[in-house]
Parts: C-alpha cells; sequence; structure tokens
C-alpha cells in the first residue's frame, strides 16, 4: 500500500492597519496617491530622522491580541531586522523579534462540523515596505515609497493546521476579527491581508515534523487552496524519490500554478536583529488592557446568536448578516430605525446580495445608507409603492444611494390606487380581450392572469396588482 | 588577540553588508574585527546573570503620536534624494521579488 501523508501547515499573516498615518511618522496611508507623495524623511529612512511611535498602532494590535486570546507583552520593544533591498532605504525593517505585543493565544475555526483551536504562537508589529513597479519599457524597478512604513502587524500560528479547508477557515477567521475590530479591511486582492504559508509534509503516525518551506504571493484563497495542494504534492513525490526537502521561501505563480524558489546562496536569510535604539520601551499596565477591553466590539459569534433570540432570524440568514461587520452595523441600523428586522433582512439576503455578486463587489462595498433603505421598506409597506417598483427603486439605492421618497415622487412611481383611472383602462382591456373574458366567464380562472398583467402593462406596472385583480372581477361578474 | 576571523565569515560579512574588498581591506577588517570582539571578551568578563538587558540608555517609556496627518506632499524633497528617476518614482535596476 502507497504511504499516507499528512500536511502540517503553519500561518504568517501581514494584516495593514487602518490607521490614518503611519506608524513612526504624520505621513498619510490614504491607498491610491500619486507616487512618493506621501514620503517623508523618516519613512525613506533619511540619516538623522527619528522615528515616533504612532499610538493607535499598539491599540489596534493589543484589540487584536485580546480578541485571539493572547497573553499582552508589558514591556514591549522594537528591533531592527536587517537587509538589503530597493523597497527599503533604511537597509532595515523596524519589527519586533525578542519582545512582541502579543503572545500565546487561539482561535476557534470550524470546518464542516468540526471544531479545533489553532494556537497563535505571537503577533507583533512592524512597518510595510515601499512599492516595486516593473517598468517594460526601460526595463528597470521604479520605487514609491508611499507604503513604506504603513503599520503592520504580522500573526504568526503554530503549525496545526491540516487541510487548506483549516487554512481558510482560519483565515476567515482572522479577517472577521479584525474587520469587527476596524482595524483593518483585509482584502486579500489589495494586499491589505497577505498570507504566508509554512507547509511540511509527514507520514501518517510519526510525531516529528518534516522540512517545511515558506510559499509567498499568495493574494485569493482560492491561489492558496492552489498553493497548499501544489506544495503537498512536490514535497510527496520529492520524498518518493528518495530525495529531501530543502527548507527555502518559495513564490507562488498562480497563473502557472506552480511554484519556483526566490534565494540563493548569495541572499543568505541573516537579519542580525539588534534591539531598535530610537525607540522606547512601551510599558503597558492593567490600566490600559481595561480601556482597550471596554472598547472591543460586539463579534461575530455573539451577535450571531442575539439576531437569532432577539430579532428571530435563522441561522443561515444571521451568518450571512454577520459575515461583514458593515452588513451587520447596516442591518442593526435600519432595524432600527424601521423597527422590520425581517423585512430588513430579506432586502439585504436577496437584493442586496444579488446586486453585489452582479457588480463583483464585497459586502465591505455597500455604500447606501440605512436610512435610505428604511425609507424604502416603509413606501412598501403602507402601500406607496409595488414590490415590482420596490425593487427597481432599490437599485438606484444600492448604486447611487438615492433618497427612495423622492425619487419615486420624481419618476411618478407611486401606485396608482385611483380607481376611476383603472376602470378607464380595465374598460379598454376588456374591449380587446373577447376571447380571454369568454374563456375566464367560461370558468378558465387562468385567463384572468393574462388581463392583469396586460392592465399593469398599460398603466407602467404602477398600479396595485391586488385591486388590479379585484377590480376586474367585479367588473365581469 | 584571542579571536581569529576567518577567510569565510570576512567573505560572509562581506556579501551580508553588500561590500566587495579587495585582499588588502579584507585583512585590514579582519583586524578590526578581532579587535572588537577581543574587547567584547572583556565585557564578558562580567557576571550578567539576573540582568535585565538594556536597549535603551534613558529610562523613558511609552513615547506616542497621536493618529494625525501632519505631513503633506513630499514627493519634491524625497525625489531629490534619487539618483535616477523616473515618473514620480526612483529608478532602480530590474527587481522581482
Amino acid at each position: 500500500m502507497a504511504k499516507q501523508y499528512e500536511t502540517v501547515i503553519g500561518l504568517e499573516v501581514h494584516v495593514e492597519l487602518a490607521t490614518k498615518t503611519k506608524i513612526f511618522c504624520g505621513c498619510s496611508t490614504a491607498f491610491g496617491g500619486a507616487p512618493n507623495t506621501h514620503t517623508c524623511p523618516v519613512c525613506t529612512g533619511m540619516p538623522g530622522s527619528l522615528p515616533v511611535l504612532n499610538k493607535q498602532v499598539v491599540e489596534y494590535a493589543m484589540g487584536i491580541g485580546l480578541a485571539t486570546h493572547c497573553d499582552i507583552t508589558r514591556v514591549c520593544k522594537f528591533d531592527r531586522k536587517n537587509y538589503f533591498y530597493p523597497d527599503n532605504p533604511q537597509n532595515y525593517q523596524i519589527s519586533q523579534l525578542y519582545q512582541p505585543i502579543a503572545r500565546n493565544g487561539y482561535v476557534e475555526i470550524a470546518v464542516g462540523d468540526t471544531k479545533k483551536k489553532v494556537r497563535i504562537h505571537e503577533m507583533h508589529m512592524e512597518e510595510d515596505a515601499g512599492k516595486l513597479v516593473h517598468d517594460e519599457w526601460d526595463d528597470t524597478s521604479l520605487v514609491d515609497f508611499n507604503r513604506s512604513g504603513v503599520p503592520l502587524v504580522e500573526i504568526v500560528s503554530e503549525p496545526d493546521m491540516r487541510s487548506s479547508e483549516e487554512v481558510i477557515a482560519y483565515l476567515e477567521k482572522l479577517r472577521t476579527i479584525i474587520q469587527y475590530l476596524g482595524a483593518s479591511d483585509c482584502k486579500l486582492q489589495e494586499g491589505s491581508m497577505r498570507a504566508d504559508v509554512n507547509l511540511s509534509v509527514r507520514e501518517v503516525g510519526t510525531q516529528e515534523f518534516g522540512t517545511r518551506t515558506e510559499m509567498k504571493n499568495l493574494n485569493s484563497f482560492k491561489a492558496i487552496a492552489r498553493a497548499i495542494e501544489g506544495e503537498r504534492e512536490r514535497q510527496i513525490e520529492l520524498i518518493e524519490e528518495g530525495k529531501s526537502v530543502i527548507q527555502e521561501t518559495r513564490r507562488w505563480d498562480d497563473n502557472k500554478e506552480s511554484s519556483h524558489a526566490m534565494r540563493s546562496k548569495e541572499d543568505a536569510q541573516d537579519y542580525r536583529y539588534f534591539p531598535e535604539p530610537d525607540l522606547v520601551p512601551i510599558v503597558i499596565d492593567d490600566e490600559w488592557i481595561e480601556k482597550i477591553k471596554e472598547k472591543q466590539p460586539e463579534f461575530r459569534d455573539e451577535k450571531l446568536e442575539r439576531y437569532k433570540k432577539e430579532f428571530d432570524i435563522p441561522q443561515y440568514d444571521a451568518e450571512i448578516l454577520t459575515e461583514s461587520k458593515h452588513m451587520a452595523d447596516i442591518f442593526e441600523e435600519t432595524t432600527a430605525i424601521c423597527g422590520k428586522p425581517k423585512k430588513v433582512s430579506n432586502w439585504l439576503m436577496v437584493e442586496t446580495m444579488r446586486l453585489l455578486k452582479e457588480h463583483s463587489m464585497e459586502p465591505e462595498d455597500i455604500s447606501f445608507s440605512p436610512a435610505n433603505l428604511a425609507k424604502l421598506i416603509g413606501l412598501t409597506e403602507d402601500g406607496t409603492i409595488n414590490s415590482s417598483v420596490a425593487k427597481e427603486v432599490f437599485e438606484q439605492v444600492f448604486e447611487k444611494n438615492v433618497d427612495p421618497e423622492s425619487y419615486v415622487e420624481e419618476h411618478g412611481l407611486k401606485t396608482v390606487n385611483d380607481e376611476g383611472a383603472l376602470e378607464e383602462v380595465l374598460k379598454e382591456v376588456i374591449a380587446k380581450n373577447p376571447k380571454a373574458i369568454a374563456d375566464y366567464k367560461g370558468g378558465k380562472e387562468k385567463a384572468l392572469g393574462a388581463l392583469v398583467g396586460q392592465t399593469m402593462k398599460a398603466m407602467k406596472g404602477k398600479a396595485n396588482p391586488g385591486m388590479v385583480n379585484e377590480k376586474l372581477r367585479e367588473m365581469l361578474n | 588577540m584571542a579571536n581569529k576571523i576567518s577567510d569565510e565569515t570576512i567573505e560572509y560579512v562581506g556579501i551580508l553588508a553588500k561590500l566587495e574588498l579587495s585582499g588588502q581591506e579584507k585583512e585590514d577588517a579582519k583586524a578590526d574585527m578581532e579587535k572588537m570582539l577581543d574587547y567584547i571578551d572583556t565585557l564578558n568578563e562580567l557576571d550578567t546573570d539576573g540582568i535585565e538587558p538594556m536597549s535603551h540608555v534613558f529610562p523613558v517609556k511609552n513615547v506616542f503620536r497621536e493618529d494625525i496627518v501632519t505631513n503633506g506632499d513630499g514627493s519634491k524633497e524625497t525625489l531629490a534624494n534619487a539618483p535616477l528617476e523616473k515618473d514620480q518614482s526612483f529608478k532602480v535596476p530590474k527587481t522581482i521579488g
């Protein structure tokens, strides 16, 4: 029988924090500025410049550490990691090696019905590097330091995961926690969340770990799953051929669905860490920790339970509503205004999800206001507009956050409740359809549907279908 | 001199520091490094058991900035340091991560 292998995976996850300014200077962290506009002597490593730590970075890191059950390090320090690369003009990265801000935590994940804990070894704060863009014309690289000094936390897990499903469940859990904290938007595609996968294989039943490799450049959950599968196969093949796995960093190419070794011997990884002399220690007392604990939001698991109890929302619906904090906020705020949780949930679950999918958007990108959704619900509830008009108006609310009340007014979309006008249209429809009338009178109930449809069309969809139905029967009988 | 720096070590330190040294420069650097290590050995004679490693000379802690943007467009000053420039960026030899 062929040997059975087990995959052992640990993750290093970098998360860009949502601060307004960089970690050590007052430059903006806004995404998409013209190259090098958000730079100063500190974040470009000019001699003599001095870093000063952004307090918000420490507080976000503490929030994430507490939410992932970590011990917060009471005396926490920064260290220099030395290396040469054009995206890093200081020739060192300010990071934390010896006294990282948080240690020994865990998150609970679920794959199917199986729950397990993934332990967190440590989490540290550090600065991001600049961005290199390849210039095809000159065959050179162009460096933009706008990202240099943007605050990051790196969350290092223990090698507790055994499959790509567990890895994705872990990443989704981290992402939800961090998004709920408002500490980052955690977008893999845009690089505000980046995961490096440390993977080794071993024969089922063995205790020792195999030699691991580190895989970089994974920018979607799908790429992560494919890279894990690919690397597992590559390592098993090496072992089966009697060769050994080399401990190295590999770069995943998702288009080719294969990886290659990134560093040669010339670029030996010897970072010669030493304590950062330009930054003083951070001393964290109980009082500060308590203050952060008080500010922690209601996280997803608690919210989900509350929705089920308080609003009588089914499990599946509550899962979708709480998947993103932004969506949950819209649900709660709209419900607070209109007092109709089921209706709000319905608009979010059906039409909002449909439009998000249609526009390839994430729940985070929803830009309509709870007030406008509440108004729309009000208009349908009091019969001002019918349900098909409501869908049409909702598309406008979704895309442009229009005020549904004035939109309905301006476009004349109110349901016509004027009996006289309806009667006129019905008379015409009846006159044009002698066959349908005969069918209906002959006992074919279905024939009435076509007549209602024609009437709705003649009234440009603004009639109240219930009223049309009723009036039509009245006139025919 | 008690400490000896081997040829391999000086070669390796050269790679890490991205320095290309001539034969004479390597010999000089070896002698300097040996002297430095000897000095460290003197410090090693002290008993430092139970003493917290010092990372900073002043008894100062918790120096922070508030998260407020204070810097404007710094591109002109930053790019003044670029030996080669293109598209408002530093132009460097082709580098792929």
